[in-house]
């Protein structure tokens, strides 16, 4: 593997592609300059945050601190997922189950198939790529599976009115949630190496690893994104279905 | 109904509602629209529950029912029929669907034939049908598993005459054979020719109960 470097004057440099992003809003009347720049900001500050902290973790190779940096990660991605579900009871309760127990069969899966091992510098980087991708599938699927309520609220109240049970009136809902929240892995998946060469292999070859093994790296992180999804988006969309009823089975 | 008021964001739609309805009563349902005539027919079905004052199916609050089973005895169509899924199929399987049986293709056409619709309807999309054939499908579907109490919002509206008449018949002779039907009808004739009893809601309250026939 070469030593790609990349150095601190660069970055700078190349910040200035913000602007860019900056001045189109500005023209075009968006309103989201501030907003770009509050992201830019924390991305540069949470990314330097976690380096150091990464390096830290990484010299001590602990793995109660790894399972406590895994379980601040999914708290943190919860209470995120939870904004896009307001409204829904329980919201945050709901996300940390949903995108722990998706983290936990996704990296439990790897460790046995000996595709990654315990140890920080492996688990804490594959459990991010994991966990920020089931907490994007969760925001999808919250904020879909609130806006079904409303709009078919007539075909639910229909449904019960027929005597249907609340999951069997809520099942197209909750399918259609699901699938919400899984078209964005499934469409990337597809376009892989033809649209753009995605994150994960960028990273391995901008760094030196060959081609050929940054492929099988991504492979892996494909398949890690569809297990974590699905499981988080259907724990979630089964959990959060019944906070729109209330104890009699009456939409709220 | 005993002093059953419903409020909802802060706003009475149902003012202390007292009605008795008799098993086997066909009661038509008059009153501007915003009286609060819907609110009381999804209060019936359990839809909704009241704010306070209770309801008493067959004696027993209705609180003390599973709301599951409880739907199943007291029907409720919409004036939209509002079909759901794909076909006409879609929408009678369904009723059979959730009791985990399979649909009674015979029973299907009978009842689809008392509406004047023939079998080929199960097979057409639910876009492809007129406003007319929505409507009698969904009624269908209401019927199909023969309810106790059949609950009706103005189901007529988007009928023309004669398909208006088909189903005032059918709705008639289930009443004969002794189901209840509470029936919301945006006209007064019709409310009269119809029912025994004639209910008037008016801002929440019930304004008159007239025995008819």
């Amino acid at each position: 593997m070469n030593n790609a470097e990349i150095s601190t004057a660069s970055l700078l440099a190349a910040s200035s592609l913000v602007m860019i992003a900056i001045a189109f809003s500005y023209r075009q009347k968006l309103k989201l300059e501030k907003e770009i720049l509050i992201s830019i900001l924390r991305t540069v500050v949470q990314l330097l945050a976690v380096g150091y902290l990464l390096e830290y973790i990484f010299g001590m190779e602990n793995p109660v601190f790894t399972t406590l940096l895994i379980l601040f990660m999914t708290f943190n991605a919860a209470l995120n997922a939870a904004k896009r579900g307001e409204g829904i009871e329980s919201g945050f309760a709901i996300s940390f189950v949903s995108i722990l127990a998706g983290t936990a069969v996704t990296l439990s899966v790897l460790i046995l198939s000996k595709a990654i091992k315990y140890e920080p510098y492996q688990i804490i980087p594959v459990s991010g790529m994991v966990i920020s991708n089931a907490m994007v599938a969760l925001g999808l699927c919250f904020r879909n599976i609130t806006s079904q309520f409303r709009s078919r609220r007539e075909e639910v109240e229909i449904k019960l009115s027929l005597g249907a049970d609340m999951l069997t009136a809520s099942k197209g809902i909750i399918r259609d949630s699901i699938r919400t929240a899984l078209l964005p892995t499934i469409d990337s998946a597809k376009t892989m190496g033809i649209v753009a060469l995605p994150g994960t292999m960028t990273g391995l070859i901008l760094a030196g690893t060959s081609p050929v093994l940054a492929v099988k790296y991504q492979i892996m992180v494909v398949f890690m994104m569809f297990s974590t999804t699905s499981i988080a988006a259907f724990i979630a969309c089964y959990l959060s279905y019944r906070k729109f009823f209330n104890e009699r089975q009456q939409l709220r | 109904m005993k002093n059953v008021s419903y409020i909802k964001e802060d706003k009475i739609i149902l003012k202390d509602i007292s009605l008795q309805v008799e098993e086997g009563d066909f009661k038509t349902i008059v009153g501007a629209s915003g009286s609060g005539k819907s609110t009381m027919l999804k209060l019936f079905s359990h839809l909704i529950s009241p704010t306070s004052g209770e309801i008493l199916y067959r004696g027993r609050d209705m609180m003390s029912y599973d709301p599951v089973l409880l739907r199943r005895e007291i029907s409720y169509c919409v004036q939209s029929g509002g079909l759901f899924g794909r076909t006409a199929e879609d929408n009678l399987a369904f009723p059979y669907e959730i009791r985990g049986l399979e649909m009674d293709r015979e029973a299907v056409a009978a009842l689809l034939s008392k509406f004047g619709l023939g079998q080929d309807v199960l097979r057409e999309e639910n876009r492809s049908l007129s406003g007319g054939e929505k409507q009698r499908v969904a009624l269908a579907r209401t019927l199909l598993l023969k309810p106790a109490v059949v609950l009706l919002d103005e189901v007529t509206s988007a009928l023309d005459q004669e398909n208006t008449r088909i189903v005032e018949d059918v709705i008639r002779q289930l009443n004969d054979g002794g189901t209840t039907i509470l029936w919301i009808t945006h006209s007064p004739e019709q409310s009269r020719r119809l029912g025994s009893k004639l209910l008037t809601v008016e801002n929440g309250e019930i304004r008159s109960l007239e025995v008819l026939r």
